[in-house]
């Protein structure tokens, strides 16, 4: 064990982290499903029925990538940063701390249970979305790629937050005060081209945007901005968070006195 | 074979300000038991944090095995169980859940045979199926102490361990310390107490404001420093020592009404049998008895004296 993988200590804290969801299984999995619902009653049903369609898409299918990407988002970040925050704020991080477990070790047990729950929860939410719309999938390998590669960006974000927090107000308000409305005004709900400009121009700067375009054109082949951006900035903010987490774990910020 | 524990040099400053270890150097043998002994915030939690990784380090250096920590963390933590001093346990895990939690954490295969044995040991095995939640402080204290073995270190840190346990649970402690240094397990334990020091440890260190007084063999230590005292409540106060009493070294106390009698703890003859004895002879009565070992205070009193 003196080289290679720490692989018992990655799956006992990945077994952990999932165990933990699965005694909050109403929390975990029911809460998104039923907000689901409520949407696709309100935007889907209320709204839609009385929207033209959107690209040729009908509105009720074409929200179905966002909602899944807002969903994605949220659950990714609040997950991932639960995970870690809760040892900190309990103390049992300290045996976190002293096993000899690295830093990579450590980003792939907590970061890959939080993305598993992602995942999870966003194919409940795709299967809950055929119960309302029909929803076809173009690009299903590029579908999968994509919710992969956010759920575990945002994960590592949400991990990053974690770390950073130093209360739970900390902790709550970088979802609720910038991904949420990131989310919502990245064209979840909306194509960008629908908005006037200059709003057009400035929603480019809403990184969210490039998520949601991306996901959407797996979907149904039609995206606000190009594909490779979508991947492009995926990636990039992938390893920018990496970076980070590399260096916390150097330095110890926040984690150890 | 390298010492278990090599600190040299080593130094602590928290963020504070605080200057919490200044310029300590430690040699720990293999299978020993070495007792740190100092008052509230000597340094010595942070100096076992520093080791178990739990803290950083200002300067200095430390081999665990032989293993340098700055450059093979791994392999020396992988040797290292530490029981901390405050109990921090996921209380809805339950017992049997959260010691194979640790195991696998160290990268130790899974052995339920050598857990069911630990827990046995420990008094554990019929509560393994409750939540951490449900059980008593005493019963967390021993869990922390599972999690501790549960990958079988060599080197075990107990951050005072007998602190807030009752007489019995005392007792088992310090059994089962035996036990495990029988095995060949080198334990490291921090106390508050003298008594506990002279019960468990081969030696002793002191520290006090961050650095390490002195460390010594303990009946050493216990030769140098372990003076008793024997305090006589008199049934007639005493305006002053008579000469008769004068190969004791005695103080009167308490405007006469007490005689305090020092004297050295391990010598062959205290001279305790041969005043009680003297006493009589002389026809001073006494109403009250007592003795009593001298308290950490004393003794650090001592060694700052000594040192200046
Ligand atoms: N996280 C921290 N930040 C700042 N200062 C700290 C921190 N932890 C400890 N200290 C300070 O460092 C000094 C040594 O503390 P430490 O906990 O090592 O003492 P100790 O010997 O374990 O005491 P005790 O017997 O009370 O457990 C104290 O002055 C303490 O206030
Ligand atoms: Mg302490």
């Amino acid at each position: 064990m003196t080289r290679g993988l720490n692989v018992h200590g990655i799956w006992a804290i990945y077994r952990t982290e999932m165990a933990r969801t699965v005694r909050t299984v109403w929390q975990s999995i029911a809460t998104p499903v039923i907000t689901t619902a409520l949407y696709f009653i309100v935007f889907g049903g209320a709204i839609g029925s009385r929207m033209q369609q959107v690209g040729g898409v009908g509105y009720g299918a074409f929200i179905v990538p966002g909602l899944i990407m807002l969903t994605l988002l949220t659950q990714s970040i609040s997950n991932a940063s639960v995970g870690i925050y809760f040892p900190k704020f309990t103390g049992t991080i300290f045996e976190i701390l002293s096993a000899p477990l690295s830093a990579i070790e450590a980003v792939i047990a907590y970061v890959g249970a939080a993305a598993t729950k992602s995942v999870i929860i966003g194919l409940i939410i795709l299967v809950t979305a055929t119960f309302f719309t029909e929803v076809h999938i173009l690009h299903p390998l590029w579908m999968v790629a994509f919710l992969l590669l956010t759920s575990i960006a945002f994960s590592l974000f949400g991990f990053i937050i974690g770390i950073w927090a130093k209360n739970f107000e900390q902790l709550a308000i970088i979802p609720s005060l910038i991904v949420t409305p990131l989310t919502f005004l990245g064209g979840a709900f909306y194509s960008i081209d629908m908005l006037p400009q200059p709003w057009r121009t400035v929603s480019l700067f809403n990184p969210v945007v490039y998520l949601v375009s991306g996901f959407r054109w797996s979907f149904y082949g039609l995206g606000d901005v190009g594909v490779a951006a979508s991947l492009g900035f995926t990636a990039g903010f992938m390893a920018l968070c990496l970076i980070t987490l590399w260096w916390i774990f150097r330095t110890g910020w926040r984690l150890k006195p | 074979m390298p010492p278990i524990l090599t600190i040299s040099a080593l130094s602590k400053h928290y963020k504070s300000g605080q200057k919490a270890l200044d310029g300590v150097d430690l040699t720990i043998e293999r299978g020993e038991i070495f007792a740190l002994l100092g008052p509230n915030g000597a340094g010595k939690t942070t100096l076992i944090s520093i080791v178990c990784g739990t803290v950083t380090k200002s300067g200095g250096t430390i081999t665990v095995d032989g293993h340098d920590l700055a450059t093979d963390v791994r392999s020396a933590r992988r040797a290292i169980g530490l029981v901390p001093q405050e109990i921090a346990v996921d209380i809805f895990a339950t017992v049997w859940g959260t010691v194979t939690f640790s195991r696998g954490l160290f990268g130790r295969a899974p052995d339920p045979a050598y857990l069911e044995q630990l827990l046995r040991d420990l008094s554990l095995w019929e509560k393994r199926d409750s939540r951490i939640i449900e059980l008593s402080g005493g019963m967390k204290r021993r869990v922390m102490i599972a999690k501790a073995l549960s990958h079988e270190p060599d080197l075990l840190f107990l951050d005072e361990p007998t602190a807030g346990v009752d007489v019995n649970l005392r007792r088992d402690m310090w059994a089962l310390v035996r036990k495990l240094r029988d095995k060949g397990v080198t334990i490291i334990l921090t106390t508050h107490y003298i008594e506990e020091a002279e019960e468990m440890a081969d030696r002793v260190g002191v520290i006090d404001g961050g650095k390490l007084l002195l460390v010594d063999d303990k009946a050493a230590l216990m030769r140098k420093l372990g003076k008793r005292r024997l305090t006589l409540a008199l049934q007639q106060p005493m305006a002053a020592l008579p000469n008769a009493l004068a190969d004791w070294s005695l103080a009167l106390e308490d405007g006469g009404s007490r005689l305090v009698y020092s004297f050295d703890a391990e010598a062959d003859d205290t001279g305790m049998p041969s005043l009680l004895h003297r006493l009589g002879e002389l026809g001073i009565a006494f109403k009250d008895l007592d003795t009593s070992r001298s308290s950490l205070e004393d003794i650090f009193v001592g060694l700052v004296e000594r040192a200046a």
